[in-house]
């Protein structure tokens, strides 16, 4: 149900630095996208911490349910041939 | 010191630094009296950030002012001792905050006037106030768009919202007039290629609140003739208020720092 007297809740993912992804960094409320943008700055980059904002209204974000953890996740941990641990890493190569 | 300035008088540049610098320095504490006090967190945090922008600009152009003046008076001497008469401020900026919707409307005014000003100043042949208004521009974008968005959600909001507006607006709008009146001095900064013209810059500011109030569907009060002289140290009641919260500190515990 949607709540008349807060502003909806938006999620905000700030990219550092060119090259880099965008990461959620937190949530604020705001009530419209614009507004969201301002916020964002405002709040979560006043510290030179960006150089690119995304708002997302949280509610457009499914998100996997808690009570669901072990058939979501548990039978991918004993397949471990997905891990590709069993190459020979040539020495030259550094950084893997 | 900038080597430009021969061509003014020092005084009088003296003057016309301070009338930027105060502009900057009223608004700015008039809006850090919101903090602790705004509709939401978030926008408590982005009047305070406007503020201490302007309160940044203030410290350059006092200090500025201060260097022309060449008498030793420091920003801090500038802003905390003196008098109300000595303050030159258009008288736009000392009224008071009213509700969220007045407080908007106040700052779109002024941040259209900045942002127009700035830009043009950005070329002043005082390369010292070129420079600080370089760096002050883009602070002044990020106050428009703000203040912007927030009048044309407010204008083109619910019923409420938009009477309260509008009130303030019509309230407001006879104050802009001073904000333009070109005096001796704004026409001898600008014909000492310090300052723009004074009526080149209404206009660019005037289409620039024509479209704001446009998309925020408010009617535009029409234009009255007005005489204020906050320029020239004359002002509302208003300032002394501010003045006296803001002076009290350095006046009763004189050089104090912290």
């Amino acid at each position: 149900m949607e709540d008349k007297q807060q502003w909806p809740l938006y999620e905000v993912f700030v990219r550092a630095r060119g090259g880099l992804d965008h990461k959620h960094v937190g949530s604020l409320h705001a009530a419209d996208a614009r507004m969201a943008l301002d916020h964002a700055r405002d709040l979560y980059t006043r510290r030179l911490e960006g150089v690119s904002i995304w708002v997302v209204p949280s509610k457009a974000i499914a998100a996997s349910d808690p009570t669901e953890t072990d058939s979501f996740f548990e039978p991918a941990k004993d397949k471990i041939y997905r891990h590709p641990t069993f190459y020979e890493i040539p020495d030259e190569v550094k950084t893997l | 010191m900038s080597a430009s300035i021969h061509n003014v008088d020092a005084q009088a540049l003296f003057r016309y630094v301070l009338r930027l610098g105060d502009l900057s320095l009223v608004l700015g504490q008039r809006l850090g009296e919101w903090v602790g006090h705004s509709p939401a967190l978030e926008e408590d945090l982005g009047l305070a950030n406007i503020a201490l922008d302007l309160i940044g600009q203030a410290r350059l152009l006092l200090t500025y002012a201060g260097e022309v003046e060449g008498r030793g008076r420091d920003e801090d001497k500038l802003a905390f001792l003196r008098e109300q008469g000595a303050y030159f401020n258009p008288i736009l900026a000392e009224q008071p905050n009213g509700d969220f919707g007045h407080t908007i409307v106040r700052q779109v005014l002024i941040d259209a006037f900045q942002l127009e000003l700035y830009e043009r100043l950005t070329g002043s042949l005082d390369e010292r106030l070129a420079s600080i208004a370089a760096k002050s521009v883009k602070e002044v974008r990020y106050h428009l768009r703000y203040s912007a968005g927030w009048l044309v959600r407010l204008g083109d909001g619910t019923p409420e919202s938009r009477a309260r507006v509008q009130t303030a607006l019509d309230l407001l709008w006879p104050y802009t007039v001073e904000l333009f009146a070109e005096d001796d001095l704004d026409r001898m900064m600008a014909e000492g290629g310090i300052a723009p013209r004074l009526p080149e810059v209404q206009s660019a500011w005037s289409a620039r609140i024509e479209a704001i109030l446009t998309e925020a569907t408010l009617r535009r009060p029409a234009d009255r003739p007005h005489t204020w002289h906050g320029k020239r140290g004359q002002h509302s009641e208003h300032l002394g208020y501010i003045l006296a919260e803001m002076q009290y500190l350095q006046r009763t515990y004189p050089d104090a720092r912290w």
